[in-house]
């Protein structure tokens, strides 16, 4: 067997391998590992943080008014993601427009209906249902539920005066106070 | 109590598993055999000592204790007791002490085996078994414990906890909320049972793969050794994979068997790496090239093995089998980090010791068809692989999320399988070490006659997709060259023994196990294969909305709709069932039931089809949408699936296939190696 | 592919044979290539043939023409609609992308970072091949300097014989002696 190893030996078989190869190994291997490291921390972080600054974003409205968050600096903004085909919603749609008329007359509090994967005609029928009169819009390209993360609808998001985010809830409000308890104490 | 039992019993084998880890250190260092003795004592208890755990929480899912947390998360008291009792691997905690529980019966079962021959291994091989149980025990009972339970505070808050604050009541909720709907079918009691087996036994080839790269012993000695065990965790592997289509087929209700999600992806990677091997490791037995290729292939396959794993478990990538969002993802990231670091650098240590004591003398000899196998799985591995993690560096680098759906594998590893179908036609004709255009010519060419006028009559009877054609081509050869080589074993063999036909069958087959046991595998592929080319290519559907005693027709198929029952289950579902009848030609087939069963507290729908099935093929009727108060007409989607079953017979026989070859040996005396090393006469052709 | 062509591929040696795998991957480069069809009537099934390559994020990992929640009924709708309205079937999984984001069309579309999911399989294989073929020439050209002598057919045990016939009695041969 030993006879038969040097018999056969090749010379090029049996060098180390170049530097260049196990510097490119290893550099594919962190660099995956770093990949993966980085979309596992994307999932663990969950929604922007409260007292995290949320990134500015535009949403243009069913009627095609479009609204910047970034010219709403100093006053709150509340931003509840909803869907036609999303029975909880339904529950808070009331609430939600009872809310808007009692703060729509100081102009201190911006509401933001944000439809998320909705079709057109179905989302109409459902302000219309609900008689909202907020603005509405639909998250185009889903943009904006992906930079919240949202984990589904209802999602209400609500971001005080300094651009920061103050207040999430997951799920449906169940009344007028629970959305005013949220919104009052970041008032002046 | 019971619990704390469970509970105790988990610490006590975690703390064993990590004594055995410092006795095999210990053992190496001072060159001891007693440490080592011991350390493998250590392993061999953490089996009963896990079987305990495991027995415990099945106690507890059994009696209905739902103060525990597990128990109240998937099971309820409607489930029958079977699902009770499944429910151990029904989810994220549980299913980790199952894994647990398989891995430690694996690694207690390789030291039962005697070591005489192989005493350096044995440290080694210990170490790395105990090192990945510690890891799974570890996440157990830091992340996922299965034995916490519900208490009520002083203070009235409720809390999870494995052990009370002082002060603070039992907490027992009334019921549990039920296992996941889509897990309630008898193809989920045995999916994840042998999914997880084939993941723990491929454990035992990398652990003996390691100790081989350490201990410097680079002959094919840790080949031999777990040529079985890898052979078994294919086995479970491959089963678990058919179990799966099989139960995405009949209760996901789509029409299809494989949707490339993934996970299943996930389950699918080890699985092509492990074939690469099973197919390589024949190589450097028989003529002692490609070592370190075998190497990276064993130490790709468990690697993915766990990142497979953790892909499923920590939510990094979204599907349908994800379980709830987990803290186990950093550790499990850790884990992987570390095993793929220290196995490239042991590689790279010992990269130059590993090098082939043979040569290649001809591009058609047998290892040289074998590489290209591995080519083209590699290839294949490398479609899967980007199609999988491709969805998260688009996230990552430009924040859209994309989808990378079946198109893309079809399209992009379709001809990779069609090569490895033809290959696997061609490989079984060449021979070791010396093979030439002319000797493969002679042996192929009447097989390939007789796979050519297979087409041609295929391709009189209609069928005119090119595609569809090749595939048939191949699956045709493959199947004549197969049974050709059994003829030409039995008549070598009864010309040699004078034997009967059916005798000289047997024995061939018994004294050649893993050669002719893998052509029975390589018919079930091709079966399968046939069954994909039927469902992949002549796949019709159509979808239409009738009113009662109207019907839908799809080819020379009829379905009538006969009437719809809506009515609530003991269990929670409120189902609608439709009752059809399917002719063809003005004769009634059968009556099919399509239902969508709705669990009325997680809203969850599940369409379950009514499917008609034939050896030539299957009538899959989906129930779509109806109309609740007015009966103006149910909606039914019609899938006419052509050869379908043939994936399953297939499987059926693949199945079969591996259990010969897998199967162990009157008598384990292994051929001495040396002989036939490196040899250049093709006079080496037997599997063993 | 017949017998003689394969024949002669197999001949050409390492490069031919290297060949035939570049063909599989131009095959598999050229065949990633958008389908579509598109006909008047939105009937349920044409509305499926659009569905049955889209995706919805409600959804996960179930083509939409199958999803049974009521959002991915409520797109159904929403096609069957813009299928009378005469969009092509591209132009509807255009509109969609656009107004859901990309992860609604089965395969990303072939622009920007997401051509590295069609360029680079195909590289990787090219790779490999690249590997193969060095490790096959390292592997044979001491051998041709060695050992000419074990090339062609001069090493088969008996010409006259089927070789196959002579392995597996010289193989039962063998077998006999080690089991007794």
């Amino acid at each position: 067997m030993i006879e038969e190893k040097n018999l056969n030996a090749d010379k090029s078989n049996r060098t180390t391998l170049p530097r260049w190869v196990v510097g490119l190994v290893f550099t594919a291997l962190i660099g995956f590992l770093v990949l993966i490291g980085l979309g596992l921390r994307r999932t663990q972080e969950g929604p922007i943080v409260i007292g995290q600054k949320v990134p500015a974003f535009e949403l243009k409205t069913f009627e095609g008014e479009v609204y910047r968050t970034a010219e709403m600096q100093g006053k709150v903004i509340l931003i509840n993601f909803w869907a036609s085909w999303c029975k909880p919603c339904e529950q808070e749609a009331f609430e939600l427009e009872e809310a808007w008329q009692y703060y729509k007359p100081g102009g201190e509090v911006v509401f933001l209906g944000v439809d998320y994967v909705d079709t057109e005609p179905e989302a109409k029928a459902f302000i219309q249902q609900f008689g909202l009169t907020y603005p509405n819009g639909p998250d185009l390209r889903t943009r904006i539920s992906q930079m919240f993360r949202i984990k589904g609808v209802p999602e209400t998001y609500i971001i005080d005066r300094e651009g920061k985010l103050a207040f999430v809830k997951t799920g449906p409000f169940l009344s007028v106070n629970e959305i005013r308890q949220a919104i009052d104490p970041l008032l002046p | 109590m019971l619990a704390n039992i469970g509970f105790g019993v988990l610490v006590v084998s975690f703390i064993t598993s990590v004594y055995g880890i410092v006795a095999s250190v210990i053992g190496i260092r001072k060159n001891s055999l007693a440490w080592v003795e011991s350390a493998r004592k250590a392993m061999q208890i953490t089996f009963p000592l896990i079987s305990i755990v495991a027995l415990a929480i099945i106690l507890l899912l059994v009696t209905g204790q739902y103060q525990v947390q597990y128990v109240y998360n998937v099971t309820s008291s409607t489930m029958p007791l079977y699902l009770k009792i499944t429910a151990l691997w029904g989810g994220q905690a549980g299913s980790l002490v199952f894994w647990s529980w398989l891995m430690s019966a694996f690694t207690t079962a390789v030291t039962l085996r005697k070591w005489d021959r192989d005493r350096e291994f044995l440290p080694w091989v210990i170490l790395v078994g105990l090192i990945t149980l510690t890891f799974f025990l570890a996440l157990i009972i830091f992340f996922e414990n299965p034995f916490v339970r519900f208490w009520v505070s002083a203070s009235g808050n409720q809390i999870i906890a494995m052990f009370p604050p002082e002060g603070a009541a039992p907490l027992i909720p009334a019921d549990g909320r039920g296992l996941n709907p889509l897990l309630r079918h008898p193809g989920m009691v045995i999916h994840p049972p042998m999914l997880y087996l084939g993941f723990v036994s491929f454990v035992i080839p990398y652990a003996f793969g390691v100790a081989a790269l350490i201990t410097g012993r680079t002959d094919d000695r840790w080949i031999r050794i777990t040529r079985r065990w890898t052979l078994v965790a294919w086995l479970f592997l491959s089963l678990g994979l058919v179990l799966g289509s099989r139960w995405a087929y009949d209760v996901l209700g789509w029409g299809g068997y494989w949707a490339w999600d993934p996970v299943e992806n996930a389950a699918f990677m080890p699985w092509l790496t492990g074939t690469a091997f099973l197919h390589s490791v024949m190589i450097q037995e028989k003529r002692g090239l490609f070592k370190r290729w075998n190497m990276i292939l064993i130490i790709l396959t468990y690697v993915l093995v766990i990142f497979g794993t953790f892909l499923t478990r920590s939510g990094v990538l979204s599907s349908v089998h994800s379980f709830a969002q987990s803290a186990i993802g950093p550790m499990f990231f850790g884990f992987i980090a570390l095993s793929m670091i220290l196995s490239v650098w042991l590689l790279i240590w010992r990269w130059q010791i590993l090098h082939s004591e043979g040569t290649m003398h001809s591009l058609l000899s047998r290892e040289a068809l074998f590489l290209l196998n591995n080519l083209l799985f590699m290839g294949i591995l490398a479609v899967v692989f980007w199609g999988t993690v491709y969805p998260l560096i688009s996230e990552l680098f430009t924040g859209q999320k994309v989808t990378v759906g079946p198109a893309f594998y079809e399209r992009s590893a379709g001809p990779l399988f069609a090569g490895l179908l033809l290959l696997m036609g061609i490989a079984p004709l060449s021979a070791w070490g010396h093979s030439t255009v002319k000797t493969l010519g002679k042996a192929l060419w009447k097989p390939a006659l007789a796979a050519l006028a297979v087409v041609v009559a295929v391709f009189a009877g209609g069928v005119r997709n090119p595609w569809a054609l090749m595939g048939f081509l191949f699956v045709a050869l493959v199947v004549f060259i197969t049974l050709f080589e059994y003829y030409r074993g039995v008549r070598a063999r009864r010309h040699r023994t004078g034997e009967n036909w059916l005798s000289a069958l047997i024995n061939l087959m018994g004294r050649n196990r893993r050669r002719y046991g893998g052509y029975i595998i390589h018919l079930g592929v091709v079966l399968m294969a046939l069954g994909i080319i039927g469902i992949e290519m002549f796949q019709t559907e159509t979808q239409g909305t009738i009113p009662p005693g109207g019907s839908l027709k799809l080819g020379p198929y009829e379905v009538t709709f006969n009437r719809l029952d809506i009515f609530d289950a003991a269990d929670g579902r409120n189902v609608a069932r439709a009752t059809v009848l399917v002719s063809k030609d003005g004769r009634t087939l059968a009556e099919l039931h399509p239902r969508r069963d709705l669990y009325i507290d997680t809203m969850q729908p599940m369409t379950i089809p009514g499917v008609r099935s034939t050896i030539e093929d299957d009538l899959y009727v989906l129930l779509v949408d109806w109309q609740p108060i007015s009966s103006t007409g149910v909606t039914f989607k019609i899938y006419h699936n052509p050869l379908i079953n043939w994936l399953w017979i297939g499987g059926f026989v693949f199945i079969l296939g591996t259990l010969v070859a897998a199967w162990p040996d009157r008598d384990p005396q292994p051929v001495p190696v040396t002989a036939r090393r490196g040899q250049v006469v093709p006079s080496s052709s037997s599997g063993d | 592919m017949s017998k003689d062509t394969l024949m002669l591929k197999m001949r050409k040696s390492l490069w031919g044979w290297a060949g035939l795998v570049i063909f599989l991957v131009g095959v598999l480069a050229l065949s990633v290539y958008p389908v579509n069809a598109q006909q008047p009537t939105p009937s349920d099934d044409d509305v499926n043939r659009v569905a049955k390559q889209m995706y919805c994020p409600v959804c996960e990992n179930i083509p939409l023409d199958v999803c049974p929640t009521q959002a991915c009924a409520q797109w159904r709708e929403l096609i069957r609609l813009k299928l009378s309205e005469g969009l092509t079937d591209e132009e509807i999984r255009q509109y969609f992308a656009e107004q859901y984001g990309d992860r609604v069309l089965d395969v990303p579309p072939a622009r920007g970072l997401n051509w590295l999911v069609y360029v680079l399989p195909p590289l990787f294989l090219l790779g490999g091949i690249w590997i193969v073929v060095r490790v096959l020439r390292s592997m044979r050209s001491p051998l041709a300097a060695m050992n000419v002598s074990t090339r062609g057919d001069e090493t088969l045990p008996n010409p006259n014989e089927d070789p196959y016939l002579a392995r597996i009695e010289e193989e039962l041969r063998r077998r006999e002696k080690e089991g007794k």
